[in-house]
């Protein structure tokens, strides 16, 4: 274990450390080294040398430390964190996590309440947030993990959602009851709409494809002033109501069951709200892959051409699919819009699509439980990174830790991919059994067109 | 009617016809893959389409399920007994697919988009290159070749997603179905596995099992036996020829395998360059002169001193089998 | 007529830029298959990196403009090569090999990283340059009831439409002439094959990831003359755009790309001129839509035979 016991093991660790180091500070030296701010007459330029050499020396002592502990030791030290668990375990705590995974969502609002109340109201409010992300994972789970069709362009259900939801209370004093299946079936409609010409597009240009209309449609909500507010947005977007009570201070919620006006009863009902609406979409996308349109879907995404040849309509296949998956995407919008009170096309930019297919991915295609855990980890990631103000106190008053928040996002994007390719959970339950039901392989499921 | 081949009087294949290609002519821009190319596939026969490598064969059934849109020609397939001509004709002036009233259904496939061919005219294919859905199991690959009928019960998803009664027996039924077929092709003990799992030879079989769970008229296996070893190939004829009796299902088959070929075929129609240059029995093909000139390759005088001591005219052409990559694609 | 020439020469100059970064799309498309989405941003990299060249070049005391700018061409080409070929070691070579998905989503993630990296170094705020280099000749001058209208070639524009041209011949070249070309074009057909026989597929993927950076900085730094002013958000659109144009054009090839982003620019520019400014967008992705229903190979690219 120890260095010296390998001459050359330091000499390479050194040298490959040294070119770490040298690469850092190639790149790192029109960002670190030199800095463009605007001044009185043009811009300024300032030198930020001892930044530069931290960053070097960062490099370096970093590389030199993985080198020497973990990529060329014969006994790197990360060997004692990836005890293999046996298949029985996994399988065991794979049976279990759902179910308790479940209890805690169902209870979270009083687990919260007990433990934290102080920042209850926040941190209820950012389970609303994470259940948000998994029901869209969920949605868009539908297709890309299970028809296998890249979508880079989901988002543009959720505005769509977001917006049927607004625009219809705007002008017609549509309530959100009322309005969610209307939403609902709006976004699927788009689905259909947008589908139908593309669909039959492979792989890769069905991404760019819907990436386009993710971005037209929210050129056209910015720019469409008279109808969508443009950027101003659409606000005073009513709340849910409680069998017709609302939650106000008076003859609201509270009143009517006797209980003392609190703000808090509202998030509850929103939380509430959103993890029936994220377990109907588990029920209805477990259902479905239980049923042929579902298996169809598998099928469609491990061969088309196969699918084709058994009598399968791969347009119309794809199409339930899309919408369905777009239906959901809507649901989870007008969620949102109801939530926030009020919306923007600042909320349906490209990043959202690729926040919510990086969870889906992360989790591991096609698994419901992944989509769980990586919305957990990275959308509550993202909000603990709001709240390191403690590092303040260490770094100084300058440091603003929460402009660090996307680029760890980002950062932990690359690592995970990195370390699982396939994502957290990856492999595939059978949809039918014979005689014994064994879980398959991530490697050998397929990933959709075009490999 | 197709005029039958001079050498051979009316044979059973032009009587009872399950399926017909007529003057079927495939174009890839300037590459002409099939040229006028006609044949009848016999009801319950199982019919052999052979040839050199890159003769257009492949090229055949991907017109024939509908993969490829002929450039010319029609392919006419019968569910009822006869040949139906008078139907057919009158279908193929209408501009219509197919016409489906009563029991002697009769199709243009090439016409109907290849979804459709499996669904409606019930012609199921296997691949060249093994087709599976590796990360489905071998059950699952046979319940979504069952997904038409399926789909039905599940009243097009709605109440199977409430799990209604119809459905499940449906579904039951399904699996009964795909276990017959997995017990028929010796796979039953891999039911769960998933299709990717399973050795070259099994995924032959699986694939023709998948196939035969969309209750075909006709099923067109492309190289079957390729890369069987013999036991293997014995049980592949076993597997067909049950498919035959007791499914009354048709085979159209390409192989390279003349063993097989020969043991089992009831006709067989060669073809070189993309056009038929034999057909009729296994005996009748063996014998025939271009066909073996077109298989070993003989050079032109050679193939003159084989015609003349046969006493046959001697016959044109190019006959290298090292230009027969050129002679379409397969 | 006049207003329609002056729109055509923009046209033609803000598609240059779009081909350039395009060429990077597609050649990596071509060799490994994958949307690189980072590349966007390193565009965006090298136009920050010309910025503080170019400002550095002055403030040692460099007068001499023509100098300046060849000084800080170079210099943003090579170091904004030393980002892509990181990139493309860190995020895409550990995934080589493995599902469609992977690349594709840490090729989101290094955008990510790339535009808060430089948001977080070089501040979110704007950084205008006032431009560098002025006038122009007219080429017509026009009268109409308003007065005149002239149709104005400035020597930004030929600076910029020159470099284009060049660079597109030499890099033609490159890629038909060289063993290196040769070694890229073995990697698009079969990877495996080309490892067998000697190529170092590492090492062309990596100097095609160089390459494609280096023809980024190129118009990133064209972008910053053309434009006065570039943020850390530049990357994503002028991204999506090249990317369109690259699809456009049928992606694998590297005259489609070039005629695409010609093609988006003309487009753009044309639609608000004539049209209006804020759904210049949607008329670039609008195309693009319509082109793939109708053509779903592009248009300069080969028409995928389906295999069956």
């Amino acid at each position: 274990m120890s260095a010296a016991a390998k001459p050359g093991l330091m000499a390479d660790s050194v040298k490959d450390a040294a070119v770490a180091a040298l690469l850092v500070a190639v790149l790192g030296f029109f960002f670190f080294a030199l800095r463009t701010d605007i001044g009185t007459g043009g811009l300024d330029l300032t030198y930020r040398w001892g930044l530069w050499f931290i960053a070097i020396a960062i490099a370096f002592g970093g590389r030199l430390l993985l080198n020497l502990f973990v990529f060329k030791t014969s006994r790197p030290i990360t060997g004692g964190m990836s005890i293999s668990i046996p298949e029985g375990v996994m399988s065991g705590i794979g049976r279990v996590l759902g179910p308790v995974l479940l209890l805690i969502a169902l209870t979270l609002p009083f687990i919260v309440m007990a433990v934290y109340p102080d920042r209850d109201r926040q941190f209820i409010d950012l389970a609303i947030l994470i259940m948000t992300y998994v029901m869209l994972g969920w949605g868009l789970n539908i297709v890309v993990g299970l028809a296998g069709l890249l979508d880079l362009g989901y988002v543009a259900f959720y505005a769509v959602g977001a917006y049927s939801f607004a625009l219809l209370a705007q002008y017609f004093q549509i309530g959100f009851w009322t309005a969610l299946p209307l939403a609902g079936l709006l976004a699927a409609v788009w689905g259909i709409i947008l589908g139908y010409p593309v669909l039959r597009l492979r792989g890769d240009y069905l991404a760019i494809v819907t990436l386009a209309f993710g971005e037209i449609i929210r050129v056209v909500l910015l720019n469409w002033y008279e109808f969508t507010g443009g950027p101003d947005g659409i606000s005073g977007i009513p709340k849910p109501s409680f069998f017709g009570l609302d939650f106000s201070r008076t003859g609201g919620f509270a009143e009517f069951f006797g209980l003392d006006y609190d703000s808090i009863h509202r998030f509850i009902y929103l939380y509430y709200i959103i993890l029936i609406l994220a377990l109907i979409t588990n029920f209805v996308t477990l259902r479905l892959r239980k049923l042929p349109i579902g298996r169809a879907w598998e099928a469609l995404r491990e061969d088309e051409i196969a699918c084709r040849s058994l009598g399968i309509n791969t347009t119309n296949t794809k199409l339930t699919a899309f919408s369905i998956g777009a239906m959901f995407g809507g649901l989870a919008g007008s969620f949102f819009a109801t939530r926030q009170g009020f919306i923007s096309p600042e909320s349906f930019t490209f990043l959202e699509s690729a926040i919510i297919l990086a969870i889906v991915v992360l989790g591991g295609l096609g698994s419901q439980i992944g989509v769980v855990i990586a919305s957990v980890v990275m959308i509550g990631g993202i909000e603990i990174l709001r709240n390191l103000g403690f590092l303040k106190e260490i770094f100084g008053p300058d440091f603003e830790p929460t402009q660090y928040r996307m680029l760890i996002f980002g950062l932990a994007m690359v690592l995970i991919m990195v370390w699982k390719p396939r994502g957290i959970i990856s492999s595939r339950n059978p949809s039918a059994v014979y005689k014994e039901r064994k879980k398959i392989s991530s490697d050998m499921v397929a990933q959709g067109e075009g490999h | 009617m197709e005029p039958a081949m001079k050498t051979t009087p009316a044979q059973t294949w032009d009587e009872n016809v399950v399926l017909s290609v007529e003057h079927l002519t495939m174009r890839f821009g300037g590459l002409v893959a099939v040229n006028d190319l006609s044949f009848n596939v016999g009801r319950g026969d199982i019919t052999a389409l052979i040839g050199p490598n890159g003769a257009g064969k492949t090229t055949v059934f991907n017109c024939v399920t509908g993969f490829y849109k002929p450039t010319e020609g029609r392919i006419v397939m019968r569910h009822g007994a006869g040949l139906q001509t008078d139907k057919i004709e009158a279908l193929t002036l209408t501009g219509r697919q197919f016409n489906d009233d009563g029991d002697d259904r009769v199709f243009l496939l090439e016409r109907m988009p290849d979804f459709e061919i499996s669904k409606r005219a019930k012609v199921a294919r296997t691949f060249q290159n093994i087709r599976l859905f590796g990360g489905m199991t071998a059950l699952e690959n046979l319940l979504v070749a069952q997904h038409n009928p399926l789909m039905i019960a599940s009243s097009m998803t709605i109440g199977g997603i409430f799990n209604l009664p119809g459905y499940r027996k449906a579904r039951a039924e399904a699996i009964d179905f795909a276990a017959y077929w997995l017990e028929k092709t010796g796979l039953i003990n891999r039911a769960d596995d998933p299709a990717a799992d399973l050795p070259y030879g099994d995924q032959r079989r699986l694939e023709i099992a998948r196939a035969m769970c969309t209750k075909p008229h006709l099923l067109c296996l492309d190289e079957p036996a390729a890369g069987l070893n013999p036991r293997e190939s014995t049980e592949l004829n076993n597997l067909l020829q049950y498919i035959r009796k007791d499914h009354g299902t048709s085979i159209l088959l390409i192989e390279h395998d003349m063993g097989v070929v020969m043991e089992i075929s009831d006709h067989v129609v060669v073809l070189d360059y993309g056009q038929k240059i034999s057909d009729g029995t296994a005996e009748q093909v063996k014998n025939d002169p271009k066909v073996i000139s077109a298989y070993l390759g003989v050079d032109e005088d050679e193939v003159a001193a084989v015609e003349e001591s046969l006493d046959m005219p001697v016959i044109h052409g190019k006959n290298d089998p090292a230009d027969n990559s050129e002679g379409g694609q397969s | 007529m006049e207003y329609f020439l002056q729109q055509l020469i923009n046209g033609l100059t803000l598609g240059s830029i779009y081909g350039l970064i395009a060429i990077g799309y597609t050649m990596v498309y071509g060799i490994i298959g994958m949307i690189n989405f980072a590349h966007g941003d390193i565009f965006m990299v090298g136009s920050f990196i010309a910025l503080a060249t170019f400002l550095a070049l002055v403030a040692i005391g460099i007068s001499a403009l023509p100098l300046i700018l060849f000084i800080t061409l170079l210099v943003a080409m090579l170091f904004t090569s030393a980002w892509g070929w990181t990139v493309e070691r860190l995020a895409y070579r550990p995934l080589r090999g493995s599902f469609r998905l992977a690349p594709l989503i840490t090729a989101i993630g290094m955008s990510i990283v790339l535009q808060n990296f430089v948001q977080i170094t070089q501040g979110a705020r704007v950084k205008p340059l006032p431009p560098q280099i002025q006038g122009g000749v007219t080429l017509i001058e026009g009268v109409t009831e308003n007065g005149t209208i002239a149709v104005q070639l400035s020597y930004m524009q030929m600076i910029i439409i020159a470099t284009t041209l060049a660079l597109m011949i030499g890099f033609s070249l490159l890629i038909s002439k060289t063993s290196l070309g040769r070694s890229q074009r073995a990697c698009e057909q079969d990877q495996k094959m080309a490892a067998l026989l000697g190529v170092n597929v590492d090492r062309t993927i990596s100097l095609t990831f160089v390459m494609g950076a280096a023809l980024a900085a190129v118009a990133g730094f064209m972008f910053l003359l053309l434009y006065g002013v570039i943020d850390f958000y530049i990357g994503f659109l002028a991204g999506v755009k090249a990317f369109t144009a690259a699809v456009l054009g049928g992606i694998g090839s590297l005259p489609g790309a070039m005629l695409g982003g010609l093609l988006i620019g003309l487009i753009e520019v044309f639609w608000s001129g004539y049209f209006s400014v804020e759904y210049k967008d949607v008329a670039a992705f609008s195309i693009l839509v319509i082109v793939l229903i109708f053509m779903p190979s592009g248009l300069l690219g080969k028409p995928e035979v389906e295999k069956v």
